[in-house]
């Protein structure tokens, strides 16, 4: 199991790797490793070129504000270490914790993981449950995406073949917000066979005053519950609110595969919903007894 | 023909320079190109944590990293673990006093791993240190050993006043 000979390019900065993108016919870019070198071992994958990122300068900022910018390259290690972002918007971190291994997590980027686009990796489903933006680079300058635009299907982003993720950006809900974050994998550290997260503000009389709700490993990409989402807005935060957001999320459109049946991923997308909405309740700033 | 680079490596120590082929995995240069047969290729895929070594100081898979990338970085192994004169490291002594190794294969990784936490949290605890070797697969011991080899050489590192 060795990878297919590559030719194996160095640059310094994010001009010369775009440059690179568009001169060069099957290429990749190698950002941790952690997905696309197995793949390249198992020779799934065989580009002809490889751009490595790991030298570029630049794209692993870690920014906390009113806004919160992660470079692409940022490592998953420095999101999981970093007390101001865990502070700031802590269901990244929950969610990081499931990611992979430390020794992968210690290589493993922000933007590798979002530009494999697993089905059932946390990091997709915490970007579309936070709106993030994700900005592209190529020759032919930057361009913003949101989430639901960026991921069009099954391990299928809506960049070119020349253009590079650079950036995510997000806004942090306010402080004292509840979240929650629950998945179900065999082993740790494995891939999900389904997640749910959840994001929840309440104003003084213990209604919903804000929620947002995804699941992942259900269907090609992670989803939100829109609908219901909205429809949750002012109604009094309830064992009866949960309920319905449970049943909601147990009708989701999921997929069967040789392991797991449609029918149990649906079951286990009902289980995790109850677990990700009762713990974000849980850690609201306002509380309130469901 | 594969494409050739010459890197400089520092590994345990050490510098080393070769020319290799760009798709030379870390692993596959440790121990064909250095001739260092301790860290042990396993899945080759990222998953049973064998081929573990340190770059930079933080665990990594040395598999899923091309010997290219290490151009410049300091490599740890598990052969850099001992001191010069053979004496054995406080983890790897409590390894051997603990049985915290049957057949051995899956040691290199799991020592690599377990030298990096131990460094950066001197108070582990049972859960943390099990947590932590998800990341990788032993089949003879079941743990039990491991994970008691790991909170002793903690516990004997606090004493001495840190690894080593």
């Amino acid at each position: 199991m060795k990878p297919a000979p590559f030719g194996y390019h160095d640059p310094k900065t994010i001009e010369d790797a775009v440059a690179l993108m568009a001169q060069l016919e099957n290429v990749r870019a190698l950002a941790g490793g952690q997905s696309l070198v197995p793949m390249m071992n198992f020779r799934y994958a065989m580009p002809d070129h490889l751009i490595d990122l790991n030298g570029v300068a630049g794209l692993d900022m870690l920014e906390i504000g009113d806004n919160i910018r992660m470079g692409a390259m940022l490592r998953q290690r420095r999101i999981e270490f970093s007390e101001e972002l865990r502070t700031a918007c802590p269901i990244i971190h929950e969610a990081l914790l499931h990611v992979g291994h430390r020794q992968t997590r210690n290589r493993g980027t922000i933007g590798g993981s979002l530009c494999h686009l697993d089905p059932a990796a946390e990091m997709p489903a915490m970007m579309l449950l936070l709106d993030a933006q994700m900005m592209a680079f190529s020759v032919r300058g930057a361009r913003m995406m949101r989430v639901d635009e960026f991921a069009i299907g099954f391990m299928t982003t809506a960049l070119e073949p020349d253009e590079l993720l650079t950036e995510i950006r997000l806004t942090p809900w306010k402080p004292g917000h509840g979240y929650g974050f629950h998945e179900y994998a065999r082993r740790h550290g494995d891939f999900a066979i389904c997640s749910a997260g959840v994001l929840i503000e309440a104003d003084l009389k213990g209604a919903v005053s804000r929620l947002a709700v995804v699941v992942g490993g259900l269907g090609p990409v992670p989803q939100r519950l829109y609908e219901t989402e909205s429809a949750a807005i002012g109604q009094p935060i309830s064992a009866k609110l949960v309920e319905d957001i449970v049943a909601v999320a147990g009708q989701v459109e999921t997929m069967s595969d040789a392991h797991v049946s449609a029918e149990y991923r649906s079951h286990l997308a009902g289980v995790m919903t109850r677990r990700a909405m009762t713990t974000a309740i849980a850690r609201l700033g306002v509380k309130v007894h469901v | 023909m594969s494409e050739t680079r010459t890197i400089t490596v520092e590994l345990n120590g050490r510098s080393y320079t070769r020319t290799i082929p760009t798709r030379l995995l870390l692993a596959d240069f440790l121990r064909h190109e250095i001739d260092l047969t301790g860290t042990h290729v396993g899945c080759e895929h990222g998953v049973c944590g064998a081929c573990t070594v340190l770059v930079n100081g933080t665990s990594a898979r040395s598999c899923l990293m091309f010997a290219v990338q290490a151009d410049g970085q300091n490599i740890t192994t598990i052969e850099g673990l001992a001191e010069v004169n053979g004496s054995l490291s406080v983890l790897q002594q409590c390894f051997h006093e603990h049985h915290a190794l049957q057949c051995g294969f899956c040691t290199p990784g799991i020592l690599m791993t377990l030298t990096e936490h131990l460094r950066d949290n001197p108070e582990p605890d049972e859960v943390e240190l099990r947590t932590l070797l998800t990341g990788n697969l032993c089949r003879c011991t079941g743990y039990q050993a491991i994970v008691k080899a790991g909170l002793e050489a903690a516990r004997c590192m606090r004493e001495q006043g840190g690894l080593k």
